[in-house]
């Protein structure tokens, strides 16, 4: 499906915050560097199984709060968090939850294409196995859905196993997004998919995109605001850490209520 | 002109021509000097008979070949000095002649003959004999002259090197292994006297199996006196050598004789080539001067190894604590530099460390605990294999921490949070992702430490190499691998055989040819490390894009 007939469909859809199904619940959020804040409470219910964009200038937080999602921030030394987030109703900063466990249900898709230096196949099959899972026909079967989800099955269904560095970077990310989908979470965290990758490559992950919020719940973090409002179905504007504006796409594009979020659209700044 | 040149910079580009050209030259000036003064040693050369003025007129015949050239000083600084060039004649025999090696000088030489039928005997004892064969008195009594002399007197050396296999192969592995299983009994014994659990039934087994051995060693000893008896018989040769003399050689002294100077240029490559396969492939005989060197080529290739398994656990799990789990601080940062300090170290630093702390501490609390039953005679508890070992793995640990660490930190950020993205734990990620792309570092290390280790003499003198180890590291009887045994080792044998030995001439080309082998072994042990790095790099090779 075109980009163009993608939006279209969004836009007879009358998509309403309120109703959706809420997937993830942000409370009174802050995170600090050390002394310095990064993310200064932020409140937001994300929907389950649509796109969420965020937006906003370089630095703004928004792949910090990103990665608070699948707790990728307890890598960094020194940071502080306050507030809650739920998954479904379960709070993620729980001591006592298991951190793999909770991204093998919050996925992960980084900015440039991280493949690992093995096999098409092992690197889809890594995430499987990584949960026990030995038996050769399950894995088969499950690095061809996880593949066909991601839309590069018939590219490389004849040299799974080659090396996946040996990919061009649009497959690589595509590969990257299928070793992401193939343990099946319920959340897909996208942090600048495409910022890496050429036009036509682009082209083909924003399809992926909306094939693929169907079964998961996608966050985008983007740097493009076309991409954003090509993609999803709700934006949130971010800006020095804190949460300016956060509504349906198309209101957000057309008619801003933050005079922050105009001048940033129309790119008065940034 | 010239301030243009310089300013492209191409006297720069020529000085760095200048120094790579020098490097180059002093590699393989190194090797050439080697492999040339070494491989002398196995050509064969021919026997020449010299004729030599006496100095009272008269003549003397020297025979033998020519070791090198040389010169002397005659006269005084008021009259004059003249050079006199002279040479080393070998003339062998040297229980005959007293010395294995002549000076003669050139200009007394008058005449110089390479008659067909000289033949140079290599013998197990008192070295090389060069003379002509006269006759042969063979077993049954017979003496036989001529030409079917020759043929005969080689068919019985033939006979006799397998006669001479065989007693070897009862000597030193069948009765070996029933000393081995002898004292393993009698360990046994006061093993059992020590718990003062020596009970009469095991006093009566002990001394059946005892008799056993005693009996199968009994049957060998009759096998080894049938084969002496019957090697000694074999026949006698009688040689005549210089100044006329002929001696009697029994056919069981002889390793090989060979006739240079009938050879043609094929022949003696061949003989070339089996003179080397023999320095490789057998013992040592004469005080290290003469036989082969293979104890300490296997010596040296099995202590690197088992460095090898020690230093790469230790070195890598430490480099990964180092660099994955430690908190950075005042802490790490000091056992970073204390770890890179280390490579610093002398060598012979270690040994000391190796022999007072491994062999006296370590070693003897081994025997302590372990092997009470065989003391006083220590297991552990002296300078042996394991000791040299773990000593060359404390001295090579820091080259392999240090490229580890670097592996690991090439490591792309990227790559680690794809796989904790996964749900991978930071260990799973480390097995699975992170170890195998820094493997080539790690490889990289082991490199470095494999140059280092087998090129290393001095701490191992205190830990475990001796000059001439009765038997090999690695043999049949249990445990197979003798890791409290003495062995052999190149690089102390250089040393040996250059700056110990009585007969300096002989062993002189012999420094050389182990010099070169050591060289070569380091090089193909290198070779090998470096062609398993190249293949995990190509499979880990998005680190360097």
């Amino acid at each position: 499906m075109s980009s163009v007939n993608v939006a279209l469909d969004r836009e007879n859809r009358g998509l309403n915050l309120e109703q959706e199904k809420v997937a993830i619940h942000v409370h009174n959020w802050n995170l600090y560097y050390g002394e310095k804040q990064a993310l200064k409470n932020v409140n937001m219910s994300l929907p389950e199984k649509r796109v969420t964009a965020f937006i906003g200038p370089s630095g703004c937080g928004k792949s910090t709060l990103l990665r608070c999602f699948n707790r990728m921030n307890d890598l960094v030394d020194g940071v502080r968090l306050e507030g809650r987030i739920s998954l479904h109703g379960n709070d993620i900063m729980e001591k006592s939850l298991n951190v793999s466990v909770l991204r093998r249900k919050v996925g992960m898709v980084f900015q440039k294409p991280n493949p690992f230096p093995k096999s098409i196949y092992e690197n889809v099959a890594y995430g499987l196995r990584l949960q026990g899972e030995n038996s050769r026909s399950v894995l088969d079967d499950k690095v061809e859905w996880a593949l066909k989800g991601a839309g590069i099955w018939n590219e490389v269904k004849d040299r799974l196993h080659d090396n996946a560095m040996g990919l061009s970077g649009g497959q690589q990310q595509r590969v990257v997004i299928a070793r992401a989908i193939a343990i099946e979470p319920e959340v897909l965290l996208l942090d600048e998919p495409t910022s890496a990758l050429d036009p036509i490559s682009t082209l083909s992950i924003e399809e992926l995109i909306f094939d693929l919020k169907e079964k998961f719940t996608i966050l985008i973090v983007t740097h493009n605001m076309q991409q954003a409002a090509r993609v999803s179905d709700y934006t949130a504007f971010m800006y020095m850490g804190e949460l300016i504006e956060y509504t349906d796409t198309d209101t957000l594009f057309t008619n801003p209520s933050q005079k922050q979020t105009e001048d940033y659209i129309t790119g008065r700044f940034g | 002109m010239l301030n243009k040149w310089m300013k492209e910079g191409n006297h720069w580009v020529w000085f760095n021509a200048m120094a790579l050209t020098l490097s180059l030259l002093a590699v393989t000036s190194l090797i050439g000097l080697l492999v040339f003064k070494g491989m002398q040693h196995f050509w064969p050369k021919d026997v020449a008979v010299y004729s030599v003025q006496d100095g009272k007129g008269g003549q003397v015949k020297l025979i033998g070949e020519q070791h090198r050239t040389g010169e002397r000083l005659e006269g005084d600084a008021q009259a004059g000095v003249s050079h006199i060039p002279q040479m080393l004649v070998k003339v062998g025999g040297r229980e005959i002649f007293g010395a294995d090696f002549k000076w003669v000088d050139e200009p007394a030489v008058l005449a110089t003959d390479y008659p067909k039928d000289m033949m140079v005997i290599e013998r197990y004892e008192w070295g090389n004999l060069y003379g002509r064969l006269v006759s042969l008195t063979d077993s049954d009594g017979k003496k036989i002259t001529g030409d079917a002399a020759q043929d005969s007197f080689q068919s019985l050396i033939a006979q006799h090197g397998s006669l001479y296999e065989k007693l070897v192969d009862i000597q030193k592995s069948k009765i070996g292994s029933i000393n081995h299983s002898v004292e393993g009994l009698r360990l046994e014994r006061r093993r059992l006297e020590l718990k003062n659990a020596l009970t009469d039934v095991d006093i009566a087994r002990l001394a059946e199996e005892r008799k056993v051995l005693d009996q199968k060693y009994a049957l060998l000893l009759a096998d080894m006196e049938k084969l002496k008896l019957l090697s000694e018989s074999l026949g006698v040769a009688e040689v005549e050598v210089m100044g006329g003399k002929v001696v009697q050689l029994p056919i069981n002294k002889v390793v090989a004789a060979t006739l240079p100077n009938e050879m043609g240029a094929f022949e003696k490559v061949g003989e070339f080539f089996h003179k080397i396969w023999e320095f490789l492939s057998t013992d040592p005989r004469e005080a290290n001067t003469e036989g082969g060197i293979f104890p300490a080529i296997f010596g040296t290739v099995t202590l690197v190894f088992i460095m090898t398994f020690v230093v790469m656990p230790f070195g890598v799990v430490a480099a990964v604590y180092l660099r994955e789990y430690a908190k950075d601080g005042f802490v790490v940062r000091m056992v970073r530099v204390s770890v890179n300090n280390l490579a610093g170290v002398p060598s012979i630093v270690y040994g000391v460390f190796g022999l007072g702390f491994f062999v006296y501490i370590v070693g003897h609390g081994i025997d302590q605990a372990f092997y009470q039953e065989a003391l006083p005679s220590p297991t552990f508890g002296t300078s042996g294999l394991l000791w040299a070992a773990l000593t060359l793995a404390l001295l090579t640990l820091p080259v392999v921490i240090v490229s580890t660490e670097e592996g690991l930190s090439r490591v792309p950020r990227a790559i680690r949070e794809g796989s904790l993205a996964l749900g991978a734990t930071k260990i799973e990620t480390l097995w699975r992702t992170v170890l195998p792309m820094a493997s080539p570092a790690i490889m990289t290390g082991l490199i470095l430490a494999i140059a280092r280790a087998a090129g290393e003499v001095a701490p191992l003198m205190l830990v475990g190499v001796v000059k001439l180890a009765p038997s090999l590291p690695i043999d049949g009887n249990t445990p197979y691998i003798h890791l409290d045994q003495k062995i052999m080792h190149l690089g102390f044998h250089i040393h040996d055989v250059g700056f110990q030995s009585p007969n300096i001439e002989a062993a002189q080309p012999l420094v050389y040819a182990t010099a070169f082998l050591l060289v070569l072994i380091v090089i193909s042990l290198n070779i090998s490390a470096i062609a398993i790095r190249n293949r995990l790099r190509e499979r880990f090779k998005s680190i360097d894009n």
